[in-house]
């Protein structure tokens, strides 16, 4: 019975270490945000959001990136979301449990944890080179597409299963075919987990840059057609500091996607939070 | 609707579903086909162990960058891994819920800043916070660990947490019930218990550390050379391929697609050990997921 | 008297609903007590009040007074922990640690400070051999205890609640998932245990209650109607809700 620390005194001291665990982790996040919106809002003004850059951007503002990363975001999204969305379908209503189907899950995972660098190699070799798109809007939002594929997938799926089973039953009893159950029934009331899905693919597809840094080229201007080059927030982001171009403007890039990604967390959690509530029937 | 309609609906959901095993194999293929060559002129042996890296002078060896990853990648494990841990048993046991209302989101958050913001905020604070500490550049594979630290936080704190709190609740209350106190509890029963969810939480955190790239470049300093202390510069896989693929041309190109190799290789490597401990991850819907 | 627990005018809530009204029992020091009821009548919250394990849930609230030797449990500088020590718990579904069946019973004496391996062998055996479990597992100390039966986890459970030597054990419908045999061995067990313990055991088997108790208590809706004599309350009940569930005409 003879302790240097007494079990009580182990859990005093524990809680202080957990606690304070707990806050350096906000803190780390208060620090880095906080320190990016206080050099960066100063910059960000409408005149920046909304004009040209001059000079390769040390001055002006960041108006054709703005259009750049919307563009390869929608392209993104727009492919991804049918085809992560059907395979969801498929995974949770279709499947059972065999080999194809544990590869297919195997197969998502391992897109999901594929370097974004490789994602680049690959999109040079195959869109811009092997397919002939060149550096372009297309390929950079196609490369994002497949990036943000498993994203849309696993959340679909796992908002397509928490379906409930009576559901289904209630309308195939009345004489409605599968798929006509499928679209009627089960996707409407998935759409909500659907949608958080969609939108946690475009907060990875707004912040991602090195895998579209061989695919969309670095244009200053405004991409118009599917063909031109671009450069999205985040690359232009990158190529400012690393080539000491503006600081101010980086700043102010980098308070822009800073605020993106508050938003959508809080347009995430706002629906996440709604959508369970409606679950458990408040 | 026919039948037929129906049937070609299945096998159009059918195609959407194998398409990421299409993808990767695609992936697989074109990185191969482009890497591949390079091996083969330059030896494969050579390739992996070869101290020198010169494209200029026809030298294609990664080894000084197969050591920069993984060094860079150990190093942010040793400061995360504690951290992330900590703060996971802290959200699972016990963070109030006011607390726990402020510290999800900012984990979310945590997991959803830029990668290229994270590599400006190292360049602009951490990087000049090094030099005047520590002396030299202040760019080095400590400053690329430290900033990868804050990036793999959330990935590790989200799933251990996930794993804590799907140990039954019975452990508890048996531990409690005998008189352990709620430390001898996490300790003794609630922690062993999630071992294995927690080991896929540092697989996929580690994964996450080797395939980042663009706020690697930012702050490691890029020289290809064994590091001789933490505070030395290293250049990363990810690094050499984003570095050189601008300007890159013949067997340089194809080398640069090799690195892209050894790198999959290292990602498929870590997928199969999360794999192996058949921690089924729940999907984290808003943020934390890999 | 020889009371070990005294509860009086005991109510509890979760959050608005209250679970239970103004209950007031006495326990005798070193017996079996039976606590009998329909379903969702309070009992299960009741023994959890004494030992403060409905603490663990949001929206606990309580009133009233509960004594273990004549000291409030629920008094501010009372340490929970070293309170759970002297009332140990077994609860309805076996609960083993995901661990072997000697760190199973080992587990209470190392949190509580002991690390002598002979003492902690020592123990453990006594505690198995106490619980009639030690026949059956004395060649396989080191097997997971989670390859055991139901009933012997059971068991095994009630070896690492003696093992720290409480005052008092409480028992949650401790034979309910198990087989006939199994509750047997239980029975007996209790039967065994009854001289060093003071022993509260909730259980909806009436036949269980009979055969284990020597006082009983009816719970109905969170009050309790009557509570005496196990004898005397199944053979002369004095509250016609009481006569009506012990006949089988309701629950």
């Amino acid at each position: 019975m003879n302790r240097i620390i007494s079990p009580k005194m182990a859990q005093t001291i524990m809680k202080g270490v957990l606690w304070a665990s707990g806050i350096i982790t906000v803190l780390i996040l208060i620090v880095i945000i906080g320190y990016i919106l206080i050099k960066g809002l100063p910059v960000v003004s409408l005149n920046f959001l909304f004009s040209d850059p001059i000079d390769s951007g040390r001055a002006g503002g960041i108006f054709p990136m703005i259009i750049s990363s919307l563009y390869v975001t929608l392209i993104a999204i727009v492919v991804a979301t049918p085809l992560g969305v059907g395979a969801a379908v498929y995974l949770s209503e279709y499947a059972g449990e065999n080999t194809i189907v544990k590869l297919i899950r195997f197969g998502a995972e391992t897109l999901a944890s594929i370097p974004s660098i490789v994602f680049g190699l690959f999109g040079l070799a195959f869109f811009v080179i092997y397919l002939g798109f060149g550096w372009s809007v297309l390929s950079g939002g196609l490369i994002l597409a497949l990036m943000v594929l498993p994203t849309i997938l696993q959340v679909s799926e796992v908002s397509l299963e928490a379906v409930p089973k009576s559901y289904r039953e209630g309308s195939l009893a009345i004489g409605a075919t599968k798929w006509q159950t499928i679209y009627r029934v089960v996707l409407p009331a998935g759409i909500p987990g659907i949608t958080t899905g969609v939108i946690l693919g475009l907060a990875r597809a707004i912040s991602e840059a090195a895998a579209i840094l061989f695919a969309v080229g670095a244009s200053l201007s405004i991409p118009i057609s599917i063909f031109d080059p671009a450069r999205p927030l985040s690359l232009h982001l990158y190529i400012l500091a690393t080539e000491g171009i503006s600081l101010d403007n980086a700043y102010g890039t980098a308070a822009v996607l800073v605020i993106l990604v508050l938003i959508i967390t809080v347009v995430t959690n706002t629906l996440v939070e709604r959508y369970s509530r409606k679950m458990m029937g408040r | 609707m026919t039948k037929y309609e129906e049937f070609l609906i299945e096998k159009g959901l059918f195609i959407t579903a194998i398409l990421s095993i299409i993808v990767i194999l695609l992936i697989i293929g074109f990185i191969f086909k482009e890497g591949l060559p390079a091996m083969e002129s330059y030896g494969f042996l050579n390739f992996i162990f070869g101290m020198d890296w010169s494209p200029s002078d026809g030298q294609y060896g990664v080894f000084t960058m197969i050591i920069g990853s993984i060094g860079i990648t150990l190093l942010s494990l040793l400061f995360a891994v504690p951290l992330s841990l900590l703060c996971a048993i802290f959200l699972a046991e016990i963070a109030p819920k006011t607390m726990k209302r402020i510290l999800k989101p900012v984990i979310e958050t945590l997991a959803g800043i830029p990668s290229v913001v994270y590599g400006f905020f190292g360049l602009i604070i951490l990087v000049p916070f090094m030099r005047v500490q520590f002396g030299g550049t202040g760019f080095s594979m400590l400053t690329a660990s430290l900033i990868l630290t804050v990036m793999i936080l959330p990935t590790i704190i989200s799933i251990s947490e996930d794993a804590l709190k799907s140990v039954p609740h019975e452990y508890k209350e048996a531990s409690l019930a005998l008189g352990a106190t709620h430390w001898q509890t996490i300790k003794n029963v609630l922690f062993p218990a999630a071992i294995p969810g927690i080991i896929t939480a540092i697989i996929l955190g580690m994964g996450r550390a080797v395939g980042e790239t663009l706020a690697v470049i930012m702050v490691a300093g890029n020289v290809t050379q064994i590091p001789n202390s933490i505070f030395d510069p290293v250049r990363a896989l990810t690094s050499n391929i984003a570095l050189e693929m601008g300007y890159a041309t013949g067997l340089h190109y194809n080398a640069l697609f090799a690195t892209g190799i050894i790198l999959f290789i290292m990602i498929i490597i870590l997928l199969v050990i999360a794999n192996y401990f058949h921690y089924k991850k729940k999907v984290v819907i808003g943020g934390g997921y890999l | 008297m020889d009371y070990r627990i005294e509860v009086e005018d005991l109510n509890v809530y979760f959050n608005e609903a209250q679970i239970l009204k103004d209950v007031s029992l006495k326990i005798h020091k070193n017996t079996v007590t039976s606590l009998i009821g329909p379903s969702g009548c309070g009992k299960s919250t009741f023994i959890r009040t004494l030992n403060r394990m409905n603490d663990l849930i949001d929206g606990f609230k309580h009133d009233g007074t509960v004594l273990l030797d004549r000291k409030d449990i629920y008094d501010p500088k009372v340490d929970v922990v070293d309170l759970r020590k002297k009332i140990g718990m077994v609860f309805q579904k076996p609960n083993p640690f995901p661990k072997s069946i000697f760190d199973n019973v080992a587990y209470g004496l190392r949190v509580h400070g002991i690390n002598e391996n002979n003492a902690i062998k020592e123990k453990v055996e006594e505690s198995l051999k106490a619980a009639a479990l030690w026949d059956e597992v004395k060649d396989k100390l080191d097997m997971s205890a989670m390859g055991l039966s139901g009933g012997q986890q059971q068991r095994l459970c009630i070896a690492r609640t003696i093992a720290v030597n409480p005052e008092v054990i409480l028992m949650d419908e401790p034979a309910s998932a198990l087989d006939p045999i199994s509750t047997t061995k239980i029975e007996d067990l209790v039967h065994k245990l009854k001289n060093d313990y003071t022993i509260i055991i909730v259980t909806h088997n009436m036949q269980q209650a009979t055969r284990v108790s020597k006082y009983t208590a009816f719970f109905l809706n969170g009050e309790i109607v009557e509570s005496g004599l196990t004898e005397r309350l199944f053979v002369d009940p004095q509250d016609k809700r009481t006569e009506d569930y012990i006949t089988g005409r309701f629950g």
